[in-house]
């Protein structure tokens, strides 16, 4: 069904600039480009096409590769092709496998973060429910996300990297230098995973505090249960699924690229790559991170619902 | 079912769906008092939920008299004011960004236009992107989940679909990369207008799923209550069970989940903003006020920190209001 609807999308980036009469070859090769080349381009792209034939090209260039002719010379665009700058001169795939890791570092070590502060804070909160403790985490937690994380991001940099001197707020690739690479993304890490704690804090207290009032969870204190087992083995495991379900579309739409986070730190990852196209107006590098970023989404969706099987014996049956 | 346990359900029924109630005649719940005035007296306990329904009534009166107070104030937030920069370093004389009694909130880096005039502009933007992009999806999302619950079968399949497909996105990057490649003017409007115009349908039409999630759901299971069978019953047509008995009900989730969005379609214009593909200079928006102090994050920061209260400011006070709002309309709250 996503796959559908990834296609009905996408099928939009070539129908608007169409039905608004942007010259689409022209944003392709760049605007002081000559004519004739961006003729070329037009023709080798297929732009004269219908939208579907445009769309099966792209989608076809994925699995077997793209040759693109006219205009005299041929351009060769190797399988997986998913697109090719011509503003550049380069294929997009190669420029996606180099940006991808750091986008996948930040996003995995903010989320493994976010999970241990959001969770804990929220289940505290609901079991502690109206204490000092729970207000106290609550307001914190709704002035998180009340501030953009762009915003955060500056405060912090300006604070540790400027102010104290800390740490050094410089990208180091992870095959340079492990600690180089730690203390670069440790601020990030932290200004990511605090908004999204922020989130998943509130989110669980209130699924929590549901759960609690469900006739199982009496049932379980009745039996003579201690609190600690109900709550663990019981009242946890329900919590989980709203959270898992919530994992999988965060994690997708961040290893897709943290747009926000990555131009804020000046990380060279897939957000960073598609906010200079846009900048650039290099359409086939937008519309290839797009694409791996539905990409992205759709595989964290499945493993969620693998996981779901995991905490969820009614799934496995069902 | 016999007729004197019947009767007695009828009239109850209006009392099971009153989680959707809010200012119905009909539901007379408890003491004799209507559900909104139970939601109102609640919300005026409500403390918090007070001051940020105070705080955003304000920034809305600021942001309807922006022109008027930058008069009063006798700030342009377009004027440049180079002589209070300085010329090496490009930011501001003074101390904290150059406040003075004539700049209340200093002056920006390089052009040392006014920012107090600036972030007064700036709500502008931010609360008519906010409201405008809520109502577009507040009104696809009301009549796409009413029609999904109300009819079912493949219309509800069909929307149902559409719906979890939205949501499963990454939707920042899809707004920025629609709202990038849309062209410049469009229906007689041009530059900010249309910018303004792009950013508000896409904002709606990526957060319409919301509501029409609640609204579905709530429809198909208010579809099979009581009071709508007894309408049925009694004659009434589709469009009157669709207008007199089902819309009023749905009233009080569509306000709690608008009320919810707002702050979200704020922060959403915001960062469109700051990266560039909002609203562009000279017109005044917080989000692109921050993205130009990224440069001075060191020399100037206080260029930085107002912009970015302001959003957190207002933001938050939309988040308590809405909060409040809906902890009021919920029957199942204690308080």
């Amino acid at each position: 069904m996503l796959v559908v609807i990834v296609m009905v999308v996408f099928s939009i980036f070539f129908l608007i600039p169409k039905w608004a009469g942007v010259d689409i070859a022209a944003s392709f090769v760049g605007k002081q480009a000559d004519p004739a080349s961006i003729k070329a381009v037009g023709e080798k792209l297929g732009l004269g096409d219908p939208i579907y034939a445009q769309v099966w090209e792209f989608f076809r260039g994925i699995f077997v590769g793209r040759t693109y002719s006219g205009g005299g010379d041929v351009t060769e665009c190797a399988a997986p092709c998913f697109g090719y700058s011509f503003r550049s001169e380069q294929a997009i795939w190669p420029v996606l496998t180099d940006r991808f890791p750091v986008t996948l570092g930040l996003a995995l070590g903010a989320a493994v973060l976010w999970l241990i502060f959001g969770l804990a804070a929220g289940v505290l909160s609901a079991l502690k429910r109206g204490t000092l403790w729970d207000r106290g985490a609550m307001i914190v937690a709704l002035a998180g996300v009340s501030l953009p994380i762009y915003f955060t991001g500056l405060l912090s940099l300006a604070a540790f990297s400027y102010g104290l001197g800390w740490l050094d707020a410089q990208y180091v690739p992870l095959s340079d230098s492990f600690t180089g690479w730690l203390g670069g993304m440790i601020l990030p890490w932290i200004t990511l995973a605090f908004l999204y704690a922020a989130m998943y804090a509130r989110i669980t207290r209130a699924t929590m505090m549901e759960i609690l009032g469900e006739d199982y969870i009496r049932t379980a204190r009745a039996k003579g249960l201690r609190e600690g087992v109900v709550i663990r083995k019981h009242a946890m495991r329900s919590t989980m699924t709203p959270i898992l379900t919530m994992l999988g579309m965060d994690l997708g739409a961040l290893i897709g690229g943290a747009i926000l986070t990555e131009t804020t730190f000046s990380l060279p990852g897939l957000g960073q790559a598609v906010l200079n196209a846009i900048k650039n107006q290099d359409l086939p590098v937008i519309l290839g991170v797009t694409l791996i970023t539905s990409l992205a989404v759709l595989i964290a969706n499945l493993v969620v619902d693998v996981l779901y099987a995991v905490i969820d014996p009614r799934v496995r049956l069902a | 079912m016999t007729a004197p346990l019947h009767e007695p359900t009828a009239e109850a029924a209006p009392s099971a769906a009153e989680e959707a109630a809010v200012a119905g005649a009909e539901a007379k719940a408890v003491q004799g008092r209507s559900l909104g005035r139970i939601a109102w007296e609640r919300l005026k306990r409500d403390k918090l939920a007070l001051a940020g329904g105070t705080v955003v009534l304000l920034l809305i009166v600021i942001a309807l008299l922006a022109p008027v107070i930058a008069h009063l104030v006798g700030q342009d937030p377009e004027a440049h004011h180079e002589d209070l920069i300085d010329p090496l370093f490009g930011t501001p004389t003074g101390s904290l960004g150059g406040i003075s009694g004539e700049h209340w909130l200093g002056v920006e880096p390089v052009n040392g236009r006014d920012i107090f005039a600036r972030i007064l502009y700036g709500a502008r933007i931010s609360l008519l992107v906010g409201f405008l992009s809520a109502i577009v999806a507040v009104v696809i999302g009301t009549v796409l989940g009413v029609l999904a619950g109300f009819f079912g079968g493949w219309v509800d399949s069909l929307i149902s679909r559409v719906m979890d497909g939205l949501l499963a996105f990454p939707q920042l990057l899809f707004i920025i990369a629609l709202v990038s490649v849309m062209p410049n003017n469009m229906l007689g409007l041009t530059g900010t207008g249309v910018r303004l115009f792009v950013m508000i349908l896409v904002i709606g039409f990526f957060g319409w799923p919301y509501i029409g999630r609640v609204v579905r759901g709530q429809t198909l299971s208010m579809r099979e209550r009581e009071y709508v069978e007894a309408a049925r019953s009694l004659g009434a047509g589709r469009f009157y069970i669709l207008f007199k008995e089902l819309l009023p009900n749905l009233v009080a989730p569509i306000i709690v989940y608008t009320t919810m969005m707002i702050p979200t379609n704020i922060l959403t214009e915001a960062a469109l903003s700051f990266l560039g593909v909002g609203v562009k200079p000279p017109t005044a928006s917080w989000g692109q006020m921050l993205s130009s102090a990224i440069d001075y994050y060191d020399s100037d920061p206080m260029y930085m920190v107002i912009p970015g209260v302001a959003i957190f400011i207002t933001v938050l006070a939309f988040n308590l209001f809405g909060d409040g709002v809906r902890d009021a309309l919920d029957p199942k709250g204690s308080r």
